[in-house]
């Protein structure tokens, strides 16, 4: 079981973001994809949830294109938070939330009682049990994260792809996602996420794609990768290292 | 906060009770609906008590009252229904795929292209059918006009169907103004009325209501589809929905619908855009419900407001476009004051 990218050029118009990349993500692996802006962080993980068709290249699940499996099955195995959504939702959250249900189907007259224990579950994991029956509208902007990350997580995928996950939401909530997503991977799910807290990655991915502006790559055990060298050359900024409780963590440097 | 929050699951399915609600909201509009109709055949230029209007509608009773039922006012009810529900449906349907909660079912211009065809019809002296006919080929060169535009245009791209379909809107907007200005006097007041939504020249309901059903069985079919599009195409599709497949089909009802109800009585303004609104706010929002709740209101608010255009002037006929704002804003804003 792997979901991999093999030989893959992703372009937008007028630049070639990456060229012949080949990247494997397997069950029980948490790998943070960082970089700068526009360096082709979301558009890896649109083509690794088969929703852009790289211009060159293919995206293998279990060993064939994500195009020969059905579009449903597809969904059941994997899913993805986008940077963006449509925020003009008109129902309660618990609504919001059970629209990750779908591709798993609901009984007539869309009775899904199994969903929505599984929604509740989902709900308090992130943090929204006051607000579960509330309008989706009057969530903040970190709160109405929540509510994405709880909608993927109701979806159950194999392989969750997260592109930033962590905007919009304060420091605890931070922390306790990147435990849950972590925990997800140590019970034999696959996650990968694009960062801009190269700390964040360094505590708790053990896999990382650097994704340079040159179109270069850099993959590895994130031990490795995350070097302030290597991590200095990817944002082009002056890093100060402070001691971690493991491997030594990375912030801007004044000077 | 942890991975594996626990919750008692009976709790949890107690609060939500999904389906429950829209039951019985159904319920109650149902009845509204049904009353509606008790009203639509009870008044009129002669009232009918409702012994007298019910054994006419079983077959029996005085030959008047049998000829006022069944010849003049259900024919009338039913079609004024018929066109409710289609255009709040479509309405409804639009909303959603051009997500934007000011599309109403005229939006496209198949009414406009509608309006142009009749219009020209009344111009040129014809009448009764023929006005029918043209209105009908009217309305399907704008259908027509609008799909082969947007499929043409690199692939499907809803914003462009949009535009679209204003562009044609437009041009049948000029058209008509031309027409009217054209026009005699004498056929100007007909012109007028058949612009405001008039039924007093619907008497054969039955095909709006086969396209009712086949309109409603196609949106219910894609309402899972619907609901996960709110989200956008991108998401939708990242849940398994087949979204070009989905905007394809509800665009086709969506466009049917409209069609249907123009064909019927004109362009009755107001329902399909305001209809659907009032049930969002009213809390229904998953399209399973929203869909034929939709239905059901938009129904019953041009019966009501056909009886109400009927008599509230006698023998003044009012066009119904102009009385369904009249019933349905002050509901609409009632619910705008008391949602958050």
């Amino acid at each position: 079981m792997t979901l991999a990218a093999r030989d893959v050029t992703l372009t937008v118009p007028g630049r070639t973001l990456v060229a012949g990349l080949d990247l494997a993500l397997a069950p029980g692996q948490c790998c943070a994809i960082l970089g700068r802006n526009g360096a082709g962080k979301s558009s890896l993980l649109l083509a690794l949830a088969g929703l852009g068709r790289p211009a060159a290249g293919e995206i293998l699940l279990d060993g064939a294109p994500l195009a020969r499996h059905p579009r449903r099955r597809l969904a059941q195995r994997l899913g993805i938070l986008l940077q963006h959504d449509v925020e003009d939702f008109w129902g309660s959250v618990l609504e919001y939330v059970l629209l990750g249900r779908l591709p798993h189907g609901a009984g007539p007259l869309g009775a899904d009682p199994e969903g929505v224990v599984q929604a509740y579950g989902a709900i308090g994991a992130v943090d929204l049990e006051t607000h579960a029956l509330q309008s989706y509208r009057t969530l903040s902007g970190g709160e109405r994260q929540r509510a994405r990350i709880a909608q993927l997580l109701v979806q159950s995928p194999d392989y969750l792809l997260l592109d930033e996950p962590l905007s919009h939401l304060d420091l605890q909530h931070q922390l306790a996602l990147m435990q849950l997503l972590a925990g997800l991977a140590r019970s034999g799910r696959a996650v990968a996420m694009a960062l801009h807290e190269p700390f964040w990655a360094a505590r708790f991915c053990d896999a990382a794609l650097l994704m340079y502006d040159s179109g270069a790559v850099r993959h590895g055990a994130a031990n490795d990768v995350l070097t302030q060298e290597n991590l200095e050359a990817l944002y082009r900024c002056r890093l100060e290292a402070v001691a971690g409780a493991g491997a030594p963590l990375y912030f801007p440097g004044t000077h | 906060m942890s991975a594996s929050a626990e919750r008692s699951p009976t709790a949890a399915v107690a609060a939500a009770r999904p389906g429950r609600r829209p039951l019985a909201a159904g319920l109650v509009l149902g009845a509204a609906a049904l009353a509606a109709l008790a009203a639509a055949l009870a008044f009129g230029s002669v009232d009918l008590p409702p012994g007298e209007w019910l054994s006419a509608l079983a077959g029996g009773g005085e030959a008047t009252a049998r000829e006022i039922v069944w010849s003049l006012r259900a024919p009338r009810a039913f079609a004024a229904f018929a066109v409710g529900a289609l255009l709040a449906l479509a309405g409804a349907l639009l909303q959603v795929l051009l997500r934007n909660p000011l599309a109403d079912p005229y939006i496209l211009g198949v009414s406009g292209g509608a309006a142009v065809g009749a219009l020209g019809a009344m111009l040129a002296g014809l009448s009764g059918l023929a006005v029918h006919g043209a209105a009908f080929a009217g309305a399907c060169a704008a259908a027509a006009a609008l799909f082969a535009f947007a499929l043409r245009l690199t692939g499907w791209n809803i914003h462009r169907v949009l535009l679209a379909g204003v562009g044609i809107a437009a041009g049948a907007g000029a058209a008509v103004s031309l027409i009217l200005t054209l026009a005699p006097a004498g056929q100007v007041h007909g012109m007028l009325f058949w612009l405001m939504g008039d039924l007093s020249g619907a008497e054969q309901p039955l095909a709006g209501w086969v396209a009712l059903a086949a309109a409603l069985a196609c949106a219910l079919a894609l309402a899972p589809g619907l609901d996960a599009l709110v989200l956008g195409p991108l998401k939708a599709r990242s849940l398994g929905v087949a979204v070009t497949r989905t905007q394809a089909i509800a665009f086709l009802v969506a466009t049917g619908a409209t069609v249907a109800a123009v064909m019927l009585a004109g362009s009755v303004g107001f329902v399909g855009l305001v209809v659907p609104h009032l049930l969002r706010l009213a809390g229904f929002s998953a399209h399973r419900a929203l869909l034929p709740l939709a239905a059901l209101a938009g129904g019953t608010l041009v019966v009501v407001a056909d009886t109400l255009a009927r008599t509230a002037a006698a023998p003044l006929e009012f066009p119904v476009g102009a009385l369904t704002a009249l019933v349905g804003v002050p509901m609409l804003l009632l619910l705008l004051a008391r949602s958050r």
